[in-house]
């Protein structure tokens, strides 16, 4: 749920296992499929582990791989195999399919090659492996029509995939789908200098788009940390939110159109660049944050913003989450328009961020409990940082700020940012973690790590971060959730991970009508199937 | 013992910069500027010189628009004890700012004169040497490793970066120090310090109280752009590479 709704705040937690996954276990029956149960599989050195996250039987938390081992080798499992089974009703690939492929996208452009389906088989967290054997590259989007209609017909699933970064597993196969990776569909279309409307392809990487704005005085509504590697495209499949959706607002705001390919190959033009267009029921929505499960995003239209040149970063030290919560109705009172980014990350991923990434260093000298990265993005230079320093110092005076730093160039903003950036990058390097992006009310929201952290004691490192702004925060999370009438995914989406989960934060008529529209616009289930949507609905 | 340490306003390193269209100089419109990383790296060694206890004072100076007040307030949130702003409607090179310093240094007889080796917008490389130079004191430039003062014998050692490797140097004070890039790792400006900072004193000054001619022999007659790298061209056959050796490269 992205509302920007000013009780609801959000952040992450992640917990990564420091113990032996064997000696905490209780019996276990794999077999069982609970509706709301996920099975992640973690295979090594002819061990199998399994952990089962939510199990409304037991509540037990299963925990990932021992730290120690992580180091040896990797880790990923497919979470389906033990609980999903592959639709019987999917065909499998023949070598006539990949003649036709071969034939519409010419043989470069249709891989087989096992190292690169290797890469593109397996998520960014190495914890999700489909086995898929081929993988497209359209150039266009009449390529990427004549392939669905092909694919419909043959009842051939597929796997819609951009920059490959999701957290949930929902770009790559659970079984053998088809890989459809739009990266060569990377040019920009036009840029209208006057309204900063930009229309692209679906393939261009976040990070490109930026830069190309940047000559022109412009930025993009959003920011994440993938930003190097993600497509706009997959961005707005999974309607991402990021570190400036305090200040710009989600892709259901700044997307003013699209085009898609629904899973019969028709091609849905509704790539718009109007502010206002009240004709007709606004489609394009269905779109954003459908995870390529209702058709495949071509084409995006969007609206960005001038660029400005007074930017200051903060980074302040608090003692307790309370002290987080005031600064940040007093950061939107104080600094008001100036505000463009909130984000918070406890002590634990500091030591975190300070033990597994190289040339980074704590910017306030003690540590503390809490930290927090207070961005200003203004035209007076001047002004912006009087507001910002007077902001601040009030706050020290009143005890809600420990300590702080201010950056005084662009290198010392960087290195402010390569932490709170860095988080995930550095859970990755620390070994197998549970991620959760919830977002929970003000009040409740660092109470859940509290909670687990009296929960699991020594057994697992909970930390907590993320986008204070705007209400993001990850685990036991999902019961703990629900009843707090919280959202189990409040950025990264439903993915393969949670699919199962919806019922957690959706009701079953909504649901229900998610199913039919699934059904009306992709009768076969061919677009990325066994994710986002329970799997009951749709396993025949 | 004073420390005066000069420090410049430049524009922000990790800027991507662009040329005027006039072509007479960089475009600084709407540009975020920053303090030169250099001297950054001078006034944090000054601090540290001062928290060992070898010097009373740190002073920080600027030269320039009245901006430069941005660049001492930030020097004064390191920890710097006070700041002078001479007044300056233009950028100058550095024989002036050599010579305004001169100027600055007989009225304050600093013990230590620290400036960043070089200013990112122009790497001149030149102020430090001038105004030693112009003082008749000595210099070391390029420090790299901790300068160690000796109170007794009123000297400092200053280790060097020169091409053939490291040139440790003695160096009798008063003397010029010019700092390079491995000396320290300068320190964030803390909320506490930039409150303190608030009460420290900016001193403004003009050229005409410090009696210094500004007549430059020197003017900048254009500012463009590298020529672009030109992209590689992929040929079909070896005939081919020869012919292009031989009648566009000229080198066969």
């Amino acid at each position: 749920m992205m509302m920007i709704h000013r009780w609801r705040r959000s952040g992450e937690f992640v917990r990564s296992a420091c113990k032996s996954l064997s000696s905490l276990r209780p019996e276990h029956n794999s077999m069982s499929p609970p509706v709301s149960g996920f099975v992640n599989r973690y295979e090594s050195k002819g061990k199998t582990f399994q952990s089962n996250a939510w199990n409304d039987h037991n509540r037990e938390l299963d925990l990932g791989r021992n730290l120690g081992m992580m180091q040896q080798y990797k880790s990923f499992g497919s979470s389906s195999a033990s609980k999903v089974q592959r639709n019987p009703l999917f065909s499998s690939l023949e070598p006539k399919d990949v003649s036709y492929f071969k034939e519409i996208l010419g043989d470069k452009h249709v891989i087989e090659d096992e190292e690169r389906l290797e890469t593109a088989n397996t998520d960014w967290m190495h914890k999700y492996r489909g086995s898929s054997k081929l993988m497209l590259l359209p150039k266009n989007t009449e390529e990427v029509s004549q392939i669905l209609k092909y694919c419909d017909s043959r009842s051939l699933a597929v796997v819609p995939q951009g920059g490959n970064t999701g957290l949930v597993g929902g770009s790559v196969p659970v079984f053998d789908e088809v890989i459809i990776n739009v990266g060569l569909m990377n040019k920009v279309l036009s840029f209208d200098e006057v309204s900063g409307v930009l229309v692209c392809e679906a393939g261009c990487i976040l990070e490109n788009l930026a830069t190309f704005l940047d000559t022109k005085g412009f930025v993009m509504p959003l920011d994440l940390g993938a930003k190097g590697s993600c497509h706009i495209g997959g961005n707005v499949s999974t309607n991402a939110g990021g570190l400036r959706l305090i200040r710009y607002g989600s892709l259901h705001g700044t997307v003013l159109g699209l085009e898609a390919v629904t899973a019969n190959g028709n091609v849905l033009d509704m790539l718009g660049t109007l502010r206002k267009d009240n004709t007709g029921y606004d489609l394009k929505h269905l779109f954003i944050g459908s995870e390529g499960s209702l058709g495949i995003v071509t084409k995006v239209s969007i609206l960005t913003q001038p660029k400005m040149s007074s930017v200051n970063l903060a980074f302040i030290a608090c003692k307790d989450f309370l002290s987080c919560q005031k600064l940040l109705v007093e950061a939107k009172r104080n600094l008001g328009e100036i505000l463009s980014a909130f984000e918070f990350l406890d002590n634990n991923s500091m030591d975190l961020v300070l033990n597994h990434l190289d040339g980074v260093r704590n910017p306030v000298s003690s540590s503390e409990n809490f930290y927090i990265l207070i961005e200003t993005t203004g035209s007076g230079e001047t002004y912006d940082r009087e507001k910002l320093e007077a902001f601040l110092l009030k706050s020290l005076e009143q005890g809600l700020v420990s300590d702080g730093v201010i950056a005084q160039d662009i290198n010392q903003a960087s290195s402010f940012w390569r932490i709170r950036e860095g988080i995930t990058e550095a859970l990755q390097k620390a070994g197998a973690c549970y991620k959760y992006d919830l977002s929970l009310p003000v009040e409740e929201i660092y109470n859940i790590v509290n909670d687990l952290r009296g929960r699991l004691g020594d057994l697992a490192n909970v930390m907590g971060y993320g986008h204070l702004g705007d209400g993001l925060i990850e685990p036991y999370v999902y019961e703990w959730t629900s009843k707090h009438r919280g959202s189990i995914s409040a950025e990264h989406g439903l993915g393969v991970m949670k699919a199962n989960e919806i019922f957690y934060s959706k009701s079953p008529e909504t649901v229900a009508l998610m199913v039919s529209i699934k059904k009306l616009l992709d009768p076969k289930g061919i677009l990325n199937p066994y994710k986002v949507l329970p799997h009951s609905f749709f396993s025949p | 013992m004073k420390i005066l340490v000069a420090v410049k306003r430049v524009v922000d390193y990790a800027v991507k910069i662009r040329v005027k269209p006039d072509k007479t100089g960089v475009d600084t419109q709407n540009v975020k500027m920053s303090m030169n990383p250099f001297c950054e790296i001078a006034l944090e060694e000054a601090l540290r010189i001062k928290e060992a206890g070898f010097a009373k004072e740190v002073v920080a100076v600027s030269i320039g628009p009245s901006q430069c007040v941005d660049t001492l307030r930030t020097g004064l949130a390191m920890g710097a004890d006070r700041g002078i702003h001479v007044e300056a409607s233009y950028s100058f090179l550095p024989l002036t700012i050599a010579k305004i310093l001169k100027s600055l240094a007989d009225v304050e007889n600093p013990g230590l004169i620290f400036l960043g080796k070089q200013a990112i917008d122009d790497d001149c490389n030149q102020t430090g040497q001038m105004v030693a130079a112009l003082l008749g004191w000595p210099q070391a430039t390029f420090a790299s490793k901790v300068v160690v003062l000796d109170k007794d014998k009123q000297s400092a050692t200053v280790d060097r970066e020169v091409d053939e490797g490291l040139e440790t140097l003695s160096v009798d004070l008063p003397a010029v120090i010019t700092t390079d890039l491995r000396l320290n790792q300068p320190r964030y400006a803390t909320l506490p310090n930039i409150m303190k900072a608030k009460s420290k004193p900016i001193k403004k000054m003009t050229l005409e109280d410090l009696k210094v001619d500004i007549k430059s022999d020197i003017e900048i007659v254009e500012v463009t752009e590298p020529p672009k790298r030109k992209s590689g061209v992929i040929v079909s056959s070896v005939d081919e590479l020869i012919y292009k050796l031989k009648n566009e490269a000229h080198v066969v």
